[in-house]
């Protein structure tokens, strides 16, 4: 088979012997070969197992359409069950172990024996999920949701740049100054720095605590190793602290809780317990320290309850009932954290006490710190007495809460988390007794309420009203508010996004008085810059953006600048990121001589870092726009190219590479002083660094001029060829894109790439495993058709043609994938014989072996085909019985490919004159129109399409009389392919042959066709109409006009409206005048759905005839009259378009009479209200006013102009207005005369008001 | 009432580009200004037409246009006083 000889073996008089016998023969033929293929293990080319034993074609001789012809002796009811089942589990066989002519969809046996029994539908609530899902911090990775370890919001700033500094030292007091921050910020950076060598003390096993805690054993080493943050690691800590013998008791100063001092990080540590029962009961008996434990949550056997847990800890004094998140309000957490174990000692007595050791069995109650947070919410009553404990969820809670709140109204949700920060609208208080503070905080606290959890509608306005009071409000009290609910852990998108519109709009409004919240504002909007989702990091653009253009660049760079060498990675990334923000919002020059200061910083690595970031953040948000400061930004980075820290250059590297990137293709200047650090600093670097140098590389070949290009790419070569066998998947990634890049630049010749990178790259990248990742694969294919641009088809298709026969399908479909990009864009001319023949034969192997049929092989099939043209006459045999062999195939998708393949390569047979060989296809295709599976049928007809243009009407086999019968039953198949390429097909016939069919054949298709005017796709209808027009031409108007004016009563608008369209376009095709009369005369019915019809019918009639339609002018304006006066709406609507198309097309025709006449019947509709209505109706008048000239209407609009009604002067200024835009030069001459100083009033214009 | 919002955004954006249109709170002053302005900027705009006044008024072609520019401004006279 794949030796290229098949067409060699067939007989000469193959395409010319009985069908019957050339089946027989191909049979015979691909049996042979079968038995050759046979032989190779695991070959699918020809497995006879893979061919349909039991026929589906369709008989030539008999007729097809069963419904109209009754064939004899068939079983009306074969295949159906004629009893129903009783045992319901029993599966339900074919009747006759046939195929069903229409395919049989229904649920899985599973899915209909879960409905009946109702497993797993009780338990599970499906909108549980979802309101999970819409929760932000459930997607977030672990890297976002650093942002909550920034801890809480901090104190407001000072505004050192405030015009009134005295003012606003009155107004803000004590904001916190520019050096407290620093200072501030040196500290955490020196805890850091401590915490960090006490970490690496523990890592080598020394001992870091001076002090001895009562509760710790004295083998504190392993306890001290495994002492990270997490719950496990501390539950067991904890665990051990029962067993410490009593004897140890000494009190020494402890250091370690010194460092827990401020960070609520820390304080996590304790927070998921729950003691012994035991413990407990021992600790409520003995004394009230126990209390240290306040946060556990009491076992729910405990015989006597301590107390409620939300006892213990004050309230939150805004939040009455429940409890602050831990993540803000820094100095409430810090006073309600753990007790720590210097504490405990402190307090307790030395002697007379032991520490009890937990019962065996003792299993520690993990609360998650989600419950915990709720459960106080759950029953905010209980303050003080016994209480039973409840098992509390949030779940069972929202039934409890409210959605109706006082002065609020109903919402469209309350959710637990919203109590928080909402519990105090939830009191009724007397609000004539509260401060101006405290109504303002109700005030603003009610408005965000309605914005964040109520309706479209309530939103709105309290939107609106919190806009225009904002000033009033004050930047400090609605701040204050917004900023924690932008912190809830629980916030859900649409949440977000209102919030986040609720500070944009505020933003403006409140202008310089922003400044002192301007970190809080960056601290909850800069996640948003690092979000997946694409419309949050727009989101979040805009209000950095906005919030920089109202306070002030000096604002921005003293509020941001001590984050910028932050300890946290995730602060330093985000800052930079808000930086670049900066930049494009106040523009580059204002901010380049802070960042220069930034990036060679002598201080920090991390401030070097963060600047080189904020560079190279800049272009990716404004593109090109960097390229007037290119020279200024490359001159920044400069120097960070040798930076001693590796994490520094590597960043740089990245940074020129986006600079370059937006540059392209221009700016290769700036860059000048770069080339030779970059250059030579790649030949340094290893790893990860390197691949970013390499990235930077290649994004600066490319602006080179072509001498350097050659130059520098040589220069690199050498490290990229070493690359090219580099393990890591990143570089692989950059090497791909350099090698790209490279090769498509103007200076890298051709011969250099064959000589110096074909070979590495083929051996480096062309292996099986490189098929088997998608993005590995994607870039593989681009980076070699940019390579084959060069270097030319035949050099890179000689060393793939041997991979289309390799037995990896994955790496099969990537060398099908190239080639066929390669052949698409450069042809097939320095293509040899000799690789031809290899080529094709390769293509027809990864043709026939695939086991997922793919549109990929599909399309390099066709691809080379067409781009071979006549070379590929040789091979057609083959092609032609691999087609035919597959086209009977049991797979659907396999016969579904071949009648694509046939599509696509019918015109080529046709330039090889193998006109014999489409025929017997096309005989082979007939028959199979019988084709069950609507998606193969599809492809059948448009194979048949496709040879039916290239063949000619006339030559076609079979005949257009058989075939077009065939074709009448399928046009009533539902199926949106088959539907397509039947009428395609249809319509085809119709307007080349339609004669060699009679006219009953045609009134049977066009009944059919009317259903598809129904059809939900624009171009099936369109292709109806269409054919609609030709069928008409072919046997006459008369038949098809009644046709169509009886489906004007149907009752579907959308069919109504095609019919319209059609007979528009039987009008257009067959002349107006054999149209207008019956459509005239249709309008006496007296129904409105025909009368409103046939308006249309005319209304598209006209558009379409154009300039003809000046002869039926006088024809049709009684109609209109009596369209124009109709009562209703609708019909004066569609009259109106019938007389704008009219009078386009009669512009300048000389029939101004009528069009005046008209005219005069439409203004009055000029009052309408209803949007369609009159719109039609301007329209009209429009038009009427490029067939009339504008002086005419322009006496019309003078009457209503300065009318006293203002209803009156509306619509008419209406009109004056579009007359002005469209045509003032034309009014100039007919203005009114102002010398008299009266208004001016032509009073026999006046009737027509 | 969304529909109306739309309808005077769109006269906006329409006044905006086109100086003469107007509306229905148009007073008459505004509009003979429009039109006085427009009707000069005509004859100029044609040359023919200009050429034709300018030998009517045996002047200089530039001469009228330069008069039909200055008559631009206020060229319906000063604007009524506001009466509050």
């Amino acid at each position: 088979m794949s030796d290229g000889k098949v067409s060699a073996t067939l007989p000469d008089d193959f395409f010319f012997a009985d069908r019957s016998a050339d089946i027989d023969a191909v049979r015979r033929l691909q049996a042979e070969r079968n038995a050759v293929a046979a032989r190779k293990k695991g070959s699918k080319t020809f497995d006879a197992a893979d061919q349909r034993t039991e026929s589906t074609k369709a008989s030539l001789t008999e007729s097809f359409d069963t419904t109209l012809y009754d064939r004899d002796g068939a079983n009306k009811y074969a295949g159906y069950d004629t009893s129903i089942a009783v045992n319901e589990d029993e599966e339900m066989e074919d009747a006759n172990e046939g195929h069903n002519l229409v395919g049989q969809y229904t649920a899985t046996r599973s899915q209909i024996d879960e409905m009946a029994h109702g497993h797993g539908v009780e338990e599970e609530d499906i909108l549980v999920g979802r309101e999970k899902s819409a929760r932000i911090t459930d997607r977030e990775t672990d890297y976002q949701k650093r942002r909550f370890n920034r801890g809480p919001l901090t104190p407001t700033r000072a505004d050192p740049f405030a015009a009134n500094t005295h003012a606003n030292a009155t107004m803000e007091g004590n904001g916190q100054t520019y050096r407290e921050i620093m200072a501030l910020r040196e500290l955490e950076k020196e805890e850091e720095r401590v915490k960090k060598l006490i970490d690496e003390k523990r890592e080598k096993g020394e001992d870091v605590t001076g002090f001895d805690a009562t509760l710790k054993i004295e083998n504190g080493d392993k306890e001290n190793t495994e002492a990270g943050s997490t719950v496990d690691a501390n539950t067991r800590k904890r665990k051990k602290r029962w067993d410490v013998s009593p004897g140890a008791t000494e009190v020494t100063e402890e250091n370690e809780s010194k460092r827990e001092e401020p960070k609520p990080r820390a304080k996590r540590s304790r927070w998921d317990e729950a003691p012994a029962p035991a413990a407990v009961a021992a600790d409520a008996a003995v004394k009230k320290p126990g209390r240290s434990r306040w946060d556990q949550a009491p076992p729910v056997t405990a015989a006597t309850p301590v107390g409620h847990q939300g006892l213990a800890t004050p309230p939150h004094p805004s939040q009455a009932a429940t409890m602050a998140p831990p993540t803000f309000g820094t100095e409430a957490s810090s006073r309600f954290a753990p007790w720590s174990d210097e504490d405990l000692d402190m307090l307790l007595p030395t002697e007379g006490y032991k520490v009890l050791t937990p019962p065996p069995g003792y299993e520690p109650l993990q609360v998650a710190a989600r419950n915990r947070m709720a459960l106080p919410a759950a029953t905010p009553a209980a303050i003080g007495g016994f209480m039973n404990q409840q098992p509390a969820s949030i779940r069972s809670m929202g039934t409890e809460l409210p959605t109706e709140i006082p002065g609020v109204g109903d919402l469209q949700f309350f959710k637990a988390e919203d109590m928080a920060y909402f519990g105090k609208l939830m009191e009724t208080v007397d609000e004539s007794t509260l401060s101006v503070e405290a109504l303002t905080e109700r005030k603003i606290m009610r408005l965000l309420l309605k914005i964040k959890n109520g309706t479209a509608a309530m939103r709105k306005t309290a939107l609106r009203q919190l806009t225009d009071n904002c000033r009033k409000f004050g930047a400090a009290a609605l701040f204050d508010q917004l900023l924690p609910l932008l912190m809830e852990r629980s916030l859900q998108d649409q949440e977000r996004h209102l919030l986040v519109k609720v500070i944009d709009r505020v933003l403006y409004k409140l202008g310089d008085m922003v400044r002192p919240y301007v970190h809080k504002i960056l601290v909850v909007i800069e996640p948003l810059l690092i979000d997946q989702d694409y419309f949050a990091r727009v989101e979040g653009r805009g209000i950095v953006s906005n919030l920089s253009k109202a306070a002030g660049l000096a604002t921005m760079i003293s509020v941001m600048r001590p984050d910028i060498d932050h300890s946290d990675e995730y602060v330093r990334n985000t800052t930079a990121r808000a930086f670049a923000v900066v930049a494009s919002a106040l523009g580059v020059p204002s901010l380049l001589p802070f960042l220069r200061a930034v990036c060679h910083s002598k201080k920090s690595w991390q401030a070097r870092h963060t600047g080189v970031k904020i560079i190279q953040q800049i272009p990716i948000l404004i593109g090109c726009a960097i390229l007037p400061h290119l020279k200024g930004l490359v001159a920044c980075i400069s120097d960070c190219l040798s930076d001693e820290s590796a994490k520094v250059r590597s960043v740089t590297a990245l940074a020129v590479a986006a600079l370059a990137e937006a540059a392209n293709p221009y700016g290769i200047e700036s860059f000048d002083e770069i080339l030779n650090p970059l250059w030579t600093g790649a030949r340094k670097q290893r790893g990860k660094g390197l691949a970013n140098f390499l990235k930077a590389v290649g994004y600066i070949i490319p602006l080179m001029d072509r001498e350097y290009a050659d130059y520098y790419t040589t220069q690199i070569m050498e490290i990229l060829t070493r690359e090219f066998s580099s393990p890591d998947e990143d570089m692989k990634k950059v090497v791909l894109k350099v090698v790209s890049q490279c090769s498509s630049t103007e200076g890298v010749t051709a011969a250099y790439l064959k000589e110096h990178v074909l070979n590495d790259f083929f051996k480096g990248f062309w292996v099986r495993r490189m098929a088997l990742d998608r993005r590995n694969y994607r870039q593989v294919v681009d980076t070699t058709v940019d390579l084959g641009q060069k270097v030319g088809v035949s050099e890179i298709v000689e060393r793939l043609v041997n991979n289309l026969k390799d037995e990896s399908e994955p790496y099969r479909k990537m060398t099908v994938e190239t080639i066929e990009k390669l052949v698409a864009s450069l042809g097939v001319a320095d293509v040899d014989e000799r690789l031809e023949m290899q080529l094709m034969d390769g293509m027809l192997t990864a043709f026939q072996e695939q086991t997922i049929e793919d549109v990929i092989i599909l399309n390099g099939f066709g691809t080379v085909v067409n781009a071979l043209n006549t070379r590929v006459k040789p091979y057609l045999g083959q092609i032609a019985s691999t087609v035919l062999w597959r086209l009977n195939n049991k797979s659907p998708s396999v016969r579904q490919q071949a009648a694509d393949l046939i599509a696509r390569i019918a015109p080529v047979v046709m330039q090889c004159d193998e006109d014999v060989m489409l025929n017997k296809i096309s005989n082979v295709l007939y028959e199979y129109l019988g084709e069950e599976y609507p998606d193969v049928l599809g492809s059948i007809l448009g194979a048949l399409r496709s040879i039916v243009t290239v063949m000619g009407i006339h030559q076609m086999q079979p005949p257009i009389h058989d075939l077009l019968p065939r074709l009448t039953p399928i046009l009533r198949n539902r199926h949106e392919k088959v539907q397509e390429n039947t009428i395609d097909l249809v319509g085809r016939i119709a307007d080349r042959g339609a004669e060699s069919v009679n006219a009953r054949e045609w009134m049977r298709i066009c009944f059919e066709l009317l259903d598809m005017l129904k059809a939900h796709k624009k171009g099936i209808r369109r292709a109806a109409n269409n054919t609609f027009g030709f069928i008409a031409k072919a046997i006459g108007p008369q038949d098809v006009l009644t046709t169509l004016l009886n489906n004007l009563r149907v009752q579907e608008r959308q069919s109504r409206v095609c019919t319209a369209v059609a007979i528009a376009i039987v009008a257009e095709t067959c002349g107006p005048f054999t149209v207008i009369p019956a459509l005239m005369n249709e309008y006496r019915v007296p129904e409105l759905n025909v009368q409103n019809g046939v308006l249309k019918a005319l209304s598209f009639l006209f558009e379409y005839i154009g300039e003809m339609g000046k002869d039926y002018v006088y024809a049709v304006v009684p109609l209109l009259e009596d369209a124009l006066i109709d009562r209703d709406q609708v019909h004066r609507q569609t009259a109106c378009s019938v007389v704008k198309h009219m009078a386009l097309g009669v512009a300048g025709l000389g029939c101004e009479d009528a069009m005046i006449h008209l005219l005069n019947l439409i203004i009055p509709n000029i009052y309408e209200t209803s949007p369609h209505v009159i719109d039609r109706v301007i329209e009209a008048i429009e038009a009427i006013r490029n067939a009339v000239g504008t002086p005419v209407i322009m006496n019309y609009t003078f009457a209503g102009l300065f009318h006293p009604a203002r209803k009156v002067r509306e619509p008419y200024w209406r009109v004056y207005n579009d007359m002005y835009v469209q045509s003032a030069d034309a009014m100039v001459p007919y203005y009114i005369d102002f010398t008299e100083d009266i208004m001016p009033r032509r009073k026999e214009l006046f009737i027509h008001l | 009432m969304a529909d109306k919002l739309r309808t005077i955004q769109n006269l906006e954006a329409l006044q905006a580009r086109y100086v003469g249109t107007g509306h229905a709170d148009t007073t008459r002053h505004e509009w003979a200004q429009n039109i006085v302005r427009d009707s000069y900027a005509s004859y100029i705009g044609h040359p023919p037409l200009l050429q034709y006044m300018a030998v009517g008024l045996n002047e200089p072609k530039e001469k009228v246009r330069m008069q039909m520019l200055e008559k631009m401004v206020r060229g319906a006279g000063n604007p009524p006083e506001i009466e509050d």
